[in-house]
């Protein structure tokens, strides 16, 4: 028998070179192809046209170009948006949402350079906002200095974080207990410690499952809060916690390429043993980078209650988890990472109004599934192969019979 | 000669990997009942050539014909099922295994149920037809290296393989195995079988094959040359394409102050079980000691002491004024304390890092390359320049990612790396182990250089030529212990292959 296409077979080969310029590509081929089976499960949830819903959260997440045209017109002439437009809405939204989602995955990448499975930012985030406040509302007085107050705040989440993310670093250094499980686990842990707190116990008011409002000074500032001298703020949110994380990227971008630290991490990440070869601490390095990952995770908790001006049972979860998809597409590059986090804040910003509420989340886990895919394409070459029909086929066909 | 006595002819052979011509155009071809040799240094392109007619790679161009007929291989079970098998240099064996169940595995048939004393009989049978002695019950782990090499060789025969492609096999024997595998490969041509025999090593070559073919950088220069009469000198100059000294010029050491004193020491290896025991000796600036002994006689878990990687369970080593223990800051004495890994790809080398990020290592907390805390990385651009080039280290640039390197451009930069700062010990684990003879070599004359610039070196090697070439002295280890020690000047090669297995030599 001989079918046409049993003349043809896949063979997948190693790819000798690595072009750096792949890895953009396969991220980016990522996205798109995510879209692409999004766009058959948005069908089938009901969508007519899934490009046109595409284009609404693209609209809803960025604003279009009179949104910005308006907007910069407004600035410049010191005015009010006009009606029906939403100038600067959309990005100021997604910005705020940008910002955790930047520093947890900047605290996966972190982690994952040197190959520990950090999973557990969700729940170190959870700590710092936890740390941060019981800064807020019971450390320091409710008339402290803003500066003062969110300083502390800060020191609190990155304090609290680095002790929730070194208790499985030390589990690891000293013990090799597998740090996914731990830090996974640990992530319920901080869940129900919050509840404890804020739902049924010491900090909530009331039945209200809350904190009740910080004090003004334990709030980020916002853009809102200039409306009165620049009129086309009035109403957005956005506030200096996107530049905590880009000032967070840089900061890890230099230590991972610049720093002797980052030497050591990059060469424990690569092969552990030509770093314990050179008597570089691996121990010690575990400790630090599981500590300092979840210091970052830490601040994004801090960053968001800062932004929400309150703590409640509702805290959001699963920042964590989108920070692991951020770190893997932005191929572990803390300045890539920037850029990844606005798309996704765009994305959970313009799936909001979508029904059903699962897209954000469907889109995000096709990505991650896409982008890892991609990873094959990137280490190997999948080749399609002519056979050459001669003595081959009989033989494997003989082989089978035995 | 007629196409029926030939056992496999390959024909225009084109395999390109990115950036290289692996072969080109190659034609090679075997009669039935000989040995034939397949020359070359690394890189150009034996193990290609063989992969493709093991079934491995497809070649872009080219035919293979076996038995005058046409074939094409797409997995090794073709390949095998036209009787060409191949026994790789690493051993692929399950060590909790037995010899017989490791005959069989990944076979077809039996289907379900497996018949193993039947497969044992015919085990037996089989090794009793070429001398090989082999228990089928056994497991691999209990096994000497060479016996699981006869391992190997007995799979293929059982598959039925009248083509044999043996990729270095000599690399890991005692020179008493390699009489007797020599033996073996005799017997096999003998009944009819043929041989491609896969070595770096020269002697061998001239030794066993009866016909030889060379390989340079991806062409044939020699084909199907006769063995006979050749010497080692003209097959070298068709492999590297110029004269290859073979003798190590050196002059007589002059061995200064003790460096290194090792006392008593003891350790265990991975499995906890007594690895080094009681293990002393001195080592002087300006001499090489040779560490000869059988591979798992104990010389890693002793390299591994002496560098940090392995903590002893007593003894006592120093390196200078410094005591080498748990307390030890290797990093503050790794630019003084030069370390060739043996396993160059797993310890010695980051396989994503440049080249000049590996270069750095051991110096990266230092300065001029540290800087605060920053790394200076012109410094380490210019340091990496600097060694490539005058360690002759053949990359595309410094920010080359050292896994592309072959296997000698890599140990060069171990090299380059561990020697740079001027050690005052180095400890050395086969340097050459997998090198061709132009790398071979320089990595020789690297570490003469050294030694004369008054380094203490520990050469440890399986490579018996290569320690009578190179050291001043030679200890021969043999289950964890030194059981004799020796100028190298006059030693007696066949007494020091006794030593290697075992037995205690008078005088």
């Amino acid at each position: 028998m001989n079918l046409p296409w049993k003349s043809y077979c896949l063979r997948i080969e190693t790819r000798a070179d690595n072009p750096g310029w792949m890895g953009v590509v396969s991220s980016i081929l990522g996205v798109i192809l995510a879209l692409v089976v999004g766009g058959f499960v948005l069908r089938a949830a009901g969508a007519n046209n899934p490009i046109a819903t595409y284009r609404e959260i693209f609209k809803e997440g960025f604003g279009t170009l009179r949104d910005w045209q308006a907007g910069i017109y407004a600035l410049l002439t010191n005015t009010d948006c006009p009606k029906g437009l939403l100038c600067f809405g959309p990005i100021s939204d997604t910005l705020v949402k940008a910002s955790p989602i930047l520093l947890t995955g900047l605290a996966c990448i972190l982690a994952f350079r040197m190959k520990l499975w950090n999973i557990g930012a969700d729940g170190q985030m959870f700590m710092g906002a936890w740390a941060a406040t019981g800064v807020a509302i019971f450390l320091l007085p409710k008339n402290t200095d803003r500066t003062v107050m969110l300083t502390t705040m800060m020191l609190a989440g990155l304090i609290a974080g680095f002790i929730y993310g070194a208790i499985p670093g030390l589990l690891k250094a000293w013990l090799n207990i597998n740090e996914i499980i731990i830090t996974l686990m640990l992530n319920y842990v901080a869940y129900k410690w919050l509840e404890y707190f804020v739902v049924v116990g010491p900090w909530s008011i009331g039945n209200f499952e809350s904190t009740g409002r910080f004090t003004p000074s334990a709030t980020w500032p916002r853009l809102t809060e200039y409306s009165k001298s620049i009129p086309v703020l009035a109403g957005l949110t956005a506030h200096p916690g996107i530049f905590l994380g880009v000032i967070a990227a840089i900061v890890l971008a230099w230590i991972i390429y610049r720093s002797r630290w980052g030497y050591e991490i990059r060469v424990i990440g690569d092969n552990p043993k030509a770093a314990r070869y050179a008597g570089i601490n691996l121990a010690r390095n575990i400790f630090l980078v599981m500590g300092i990952s979840g210091a970052l995770a830490g601040l994004a908790g801090m960053n968001e209650v800062a932004a929400l001006r309150e703590l409640t049972g509702h805290f959001q979860r699963g920042y964590g988890f989108t920070g692991v998809i951020v770190a893997w597409l932005a191929r572990l590059n803390p300045l890539a990472a920037i850029f990844v986090a606005i798309l996704f804040g765009g994305l959970l910003v313009g799936t909001q109004l979508i029904q059903p509420q699962g897209i954000a989340s469907m889109l995000q886990g096709v990505i991650l599934f896409v982008v890892v895919g991609t990873e094959l394409l990137f280490r190997y070459r999948v080749k399609l192969e002519k056979i050459t029909p001669s003595i081959v086929a009989p033989v494997s066909e003989s082989s089978n019979v035995n | 000669m007629s196409e029926s006595q030939k056992a496999f002819e390959m024909r225009g052979i084109v395999k390109r990997f990115p950036g290289v011509l692996a072969n080109d155009h190659v034609d090679f071809s075997c009669r039935v009942g000989e040995v034939h040799a397949l020359l070359g240094e690394n890189g150009a392109g034996k193990s290609t050539l063989m992969n493709v007619l093991g079934g491995l790679y497809m070649p872009e161009a080219g035919e293979i014909f076996v038995g005058g007929q046409k074939v094409s291989f797409h997995s090794p079970q073709d390949a095998i099922a036209h009787g060409i098998g191949m026994v790789h240099q690493h051993f692929m064996l399950v060590p909790s295994h037995s010899v017989a169940e490791n005959i069989v595995l990944g076979l077809n048939h039996p289907r379900f149920f497996l018949n193993l004393s039947q497969v044992e009989e015919q085990v037996v049978a089989l090794a009793e037809q070429y001398n090989m002695n082999v228990n089928p019950r056994a497991r691999i782990w209990e096994l000497s290296v060479g016996e699981q090499q006869r391992v190997e060789v007995l799979k293929m025969l059982f598959r039925g393989a009248k083509v044999l492609i043996m990729d270095e096999p000599t690399a890991v024997l005692t020179p008493q195995e390699v009489d007797s595998l020599f033996h073996t490969l005799r017997d096999m041509t003998r009944q009819g079988h043929t041989i491609v025999f896969i070595s770096h090593k020269l002697d061998e070559v001239v030794a066993i094959a009866d016909r030889v073919t060379v390989l340079r950088r991806g062409k044939v220069t020699a084909a199907g040359e006769s063995a006979k009469g050749a010497t080692k000198a003209q097959l070298a100059k068709l492999m590297v394409g110029r004269e290859v000294l073979f003798r190590v010029v050196k002059k007589k050491a002059q061995p200064g102050d003790v460096v290194l004193s090792a006392n008593g020491l003891t350790t265990n290896n991975d499995r906890s079980l007594p690895a080094l025991r009681n293990v002393s000796f001195q080592l002087h600036a300006g001499e090489i000691l040779g560490v000869a002994g059988v591979a798992g006689n104990g010389q890693r878990e002793l390299a591994e002491i002496l560098t940090g990687l392995r903590r002893m369970t007593s003894g006592t080593a120093k390196f200078g004024n410094d005591l080498l223990d748990p307390s030890t800051k290797w990093q503050e004495i790794g630019q003084r304390l030069a370390h060739i890994p043996e396993d160059r790809a797993a310890f010695g080398s980051v396989p994503s890092l440049s080249v000049a990020e590996n270069l750095i290592l051991k110096s990266f907390n230092r300065v001029p390359i540290a800087a605060g805390w920053s790394i200076n990385s012109t410094e380490v651009h210019q340091n990496a320049v600097r060694l490539v080039d005058e360690y002759q280290v053949v990359t595309p640039t410094v920010e080359t990612p050292v896994r592309m390197l072959s296997g000698g451009n890599l140990q060069k930069t171990i090299l380059a790396r561990e020697t740079s700062g001027h050690p005052g010990l180095m400890i050395a684990v086969h340097p050459t182990r997998g090198l061709d003879v132009g790398a071979t070599e320089s990595v020789h004359k690297i570490l003469i250089d050294q030694r004369d610039a008054g380094a203490a070196i520990l050469l440890i090697s399986e490579d018996l030529d290569e320690l009578l070439s190179l050291s001043d002295r030679l200890a021969v280890m043999y289950e964890g212990q030194i059981i004799g020690e020796m100028p190298t000047e006059g030693a007696d090669i066949q007494k020091i292959g006794l030593m290697m297995a075992g037995t205690k030599v008078e005088g």
